[in-house]
């Protein structure tokens, strides 16, 4: 029999039947963890426990911690902010976008992506409070009757904007990892082996029964959350580049920062999850489900991403020339010639360079290569809201007002223990519930 | 007739669909259908409209629409006015991202509420499986009690005609082949 070579290649390799994709998923959850795993959470939590610490330290003394002056205002805390609603980005774009665009390879990574988004969305939103230095005020965000007035917040700020924004994007999120959970957590209730287990999972998935009435539904609700969530996707980037776009700064006030942002925050979060799904697999011994055409797919992304957003560097570039505005020219040759420029050096090397070597089918099959190059955008990405952010504040409209800010132990501390936290979520999140979404890559199979 | 529901038991959805379409060619009454996962065209198979769901949700992204839009005009032109920087009270533009967002926010929570009332998931509830594994790889037709049109024998005939693994009646534990 010859092989048909339009017909696509399965999603999953192993020619497997549902019993055995179960079974797959289910085993690393089921079964002591590994030595590497507890490796890695062991590294994981003692670098949140640094984090809590540093965190612990600067609430009770105060923001004076941290290297900021008159000056850089805006430091390590709101890169990290950004870096952190970034990285989210890409598990919305797989679960809703990809979802909407009937991609069936997403199937394999929608489940570890969203859970992704999640823990970034909680690591970001750490950050505005820890920023605020009064972390107990957290509450006068919020538009409550109060006593004073009753004083009202000011809805006409994108600060407060990104409240909404990040807010509404957590329980949309939230929602949606634990509605695509259900179904998984019945068939674990139903093969669970001890009382515990059935007893947990049987509370955590509502009491799932698989019927066609509540399958139909639940695909209308999947598909309804789908297409909300990706216009709040673009939202939430968008209100997050407001914070910068709707400053008089030179170098933050441009017209081109929404879709800017948007693009370089999917860029990131796709790097950030093939980093993650590259570990996963190998952790988890599950290559036969995010196999190398699923890398190789999100790879395509990256590359598109990458090129969108060296385009938008370029387009920076060539506005601030055209503009004619002497402050804005002064600002984008200060921040790739100043005393900041290697940062900004750095960010185009890991951003626009090294992504290009993703045009090579080698390349894009090669695991470790894949990884590496994931490892250069996380760094190059975080460089970029540091460029973005520090370079321009650095040098503005005044030269007597210049300034340099060089981070405390305390700022780097806080940043590990982001990192910290990250990781051990989702550590803890591959051991405790299926990485993989069983009931999704079963209606995704060819049988 | 008889008084008891009839369970058919499947290996495949396309055995299952098959199944479904003969069954309702038969005349006799489906109850429900179990699957692992959602297959698609089975609302179609056993005879059943689309959810309303969207409806509810349009509903609830009207009112999350309408809530931030009074919610911002009240709180900055009517109880507590303030001058931002000489812009206008009710600054409408600067309005939009809040009621999106808002928007949003009702219309995706408020449709996950209403699949977990309709479909009555909670947190603690018993579930009875009509048959074992129906979350993993099986998949089971569930006929209601039927009339006098039933007879055992067609049932048999269907269930081998389309593949079934198990045929039984609810409340029996032994699964004849």
């Amino acid at each position: 029999m010859t092989e048909d070579t339009n017909v696509r290649p399965p999603l999953i390799d192993g020619n497997k039947d549902f019993q055995q994709v179960t079974e797959d998923i289910c085993a690393p959850m089921e079964r002591r963890p590994t030595n590497l795993w507890w490796v890695a959470i062991l590294v994981s939590s003692s670098m949140l426990l640094l984090g809590v610490v540093a965190v612990t330290y600067q609430v009770a003394t105060g923001i004076g911690t941290w290297g900021l002056n008159n000056t850089i205002g805006w430091g390590f805390d709101i890169t990290n902010f950004v870096f952190w609603i970034g990285i989210g980005h890409a598990g919305t774009l797989i679960s809703a976008v990809l979802f909407l665009f009937r991609q069936k390879w997403r199937t394999s990574v929608n489940r570890a992506a969203e859970a992704m988004t999640l823990i970034a969305v909680m690591c970001a939103g750490l950050f505005p409070i820890i920023h605020m230095g009064r972390a107990w005020l957290v509450f006068w965000f919020a538009p409550y009757p109060n006593f004073r007035g009753p004083l009202w917040v000011n809805f006409r700020s994108p600060l407060l904007w990104d409240l909404f924004a990040i807010s509404t994007y957590m329980a949309i999120s939230a929602a949606f990892w634990y509605i695509g959970l259900i179904p998984d957590m019945a068939t674990i209730r139903d093969r669970a082996t001890t009382k515990y287990r059935r007893m947990i999972f049987g509370i955590l998935s509502f009491g799932w029964d698989g019927s066609q009435r509540t399958w139909s539904r639940y695909e209308t609700v999947y598909l309804l959350l789908a297409g909300l969530a990706t216009p709040l996707v673009l939202s939430v980037h968008t209100i997050v580049s407001f914070d910068f776009a709707t400053a008089v700064i030179p170098g933050w006030h441009t017209t081109i920062f929404p879709p800017y942002f948007v693009t370089g925050a999917i860029f990131s979060g796709m790097a950030m999850v093939l980093t993650l799904m590259i570990i996963a697999r190998s952790v988890m011994g599950l290559q036969d489900y995010i196999t190398t055409r699923h890398l190789g797919a999100m790879c395509k992304i990256v590359l598109t991403t990458s090129m969108i957003v060296g385009l938008a560097y370029a387009t920076e570039f060539f506005i601030a020339w055209y503009s004619g505005n002497p402050y804005e020219r002064f600002t984008f040759i200060n921040r790739a010639l100043g005393p900041m420029g290697w940062a900004f050096w750095i960010m185009v090397g890991c951003n626009v360079l090294v992504p290009q070597l993703l045009w090579f089918r080698a390349v894009r099959s090669n695991v470790a290569v894949i990884f590496g190059i994931s490892i250069f955008i996380n760094i190059g990405m975080w460089f970029e809201r540091f460029v973005i952010i520090t370079t321009s504040l650095s040098r503005d409209f005044l030269p007597s007002s210049w300034a340099s800010y060089v981070p405390t132990s305390i700022e780097l501390a806080t940043l590990v223990g982001s990192f910290g936290l990250f990781f051990t979520l989702f550590l803890l999140f591959c051991r405790l519930l299926p990485v993989i979404a069983i009931g999704e890559v079963k209606g995704a199979m060819k049988r | 007739m008889i008084d008891q529901r009839v369970v058919m038991v499947f290996e495949s959805a396309d055995d299952l669909m098959s199944a479904t379409r003969a069954v309702r060619e038969s005349g006799w009454k489906i109850e429900e259908a179990y699957t692992p996962y959602a297959v698609h065209g089975l609302d179609e198979a056993m005879g059943r409209a689309p959810s309303r769901l969207p409806y509810i949700t349009f509903l609830c992204g009207l009112v999350g629409t309408l809530l931030a839009l009074w919610l911002q005009h009240w709180t900055s032109s009517v109880s507590w006015p303030l001058n931002v920087g000489g812009k206008p009270f009710n600054s409408l533009p600067a309005f939009v991202p809040v009621i999106f967002e808002i928007m949003v926010l009702f219309a995706g929570l408020g449709s996950v509420a209403t699949l977990l009332i309709r479909s009555r998931l909670y947190p603690g509830k018993k579930v009875q499986l009509p048959s074992v594994d129906i979350t993993n790889h099986r998949f089971a037709l569930v006929l209601a009690p039927q009339d006098a049109s039933f007879s055992h024998d067609e049932a048999s005939q269907l269930c081998r005609r389309h593949n079934a693994v198990a045929l039984h009646f609810l409340g029996d534990i032994e699964n004849k082949k």
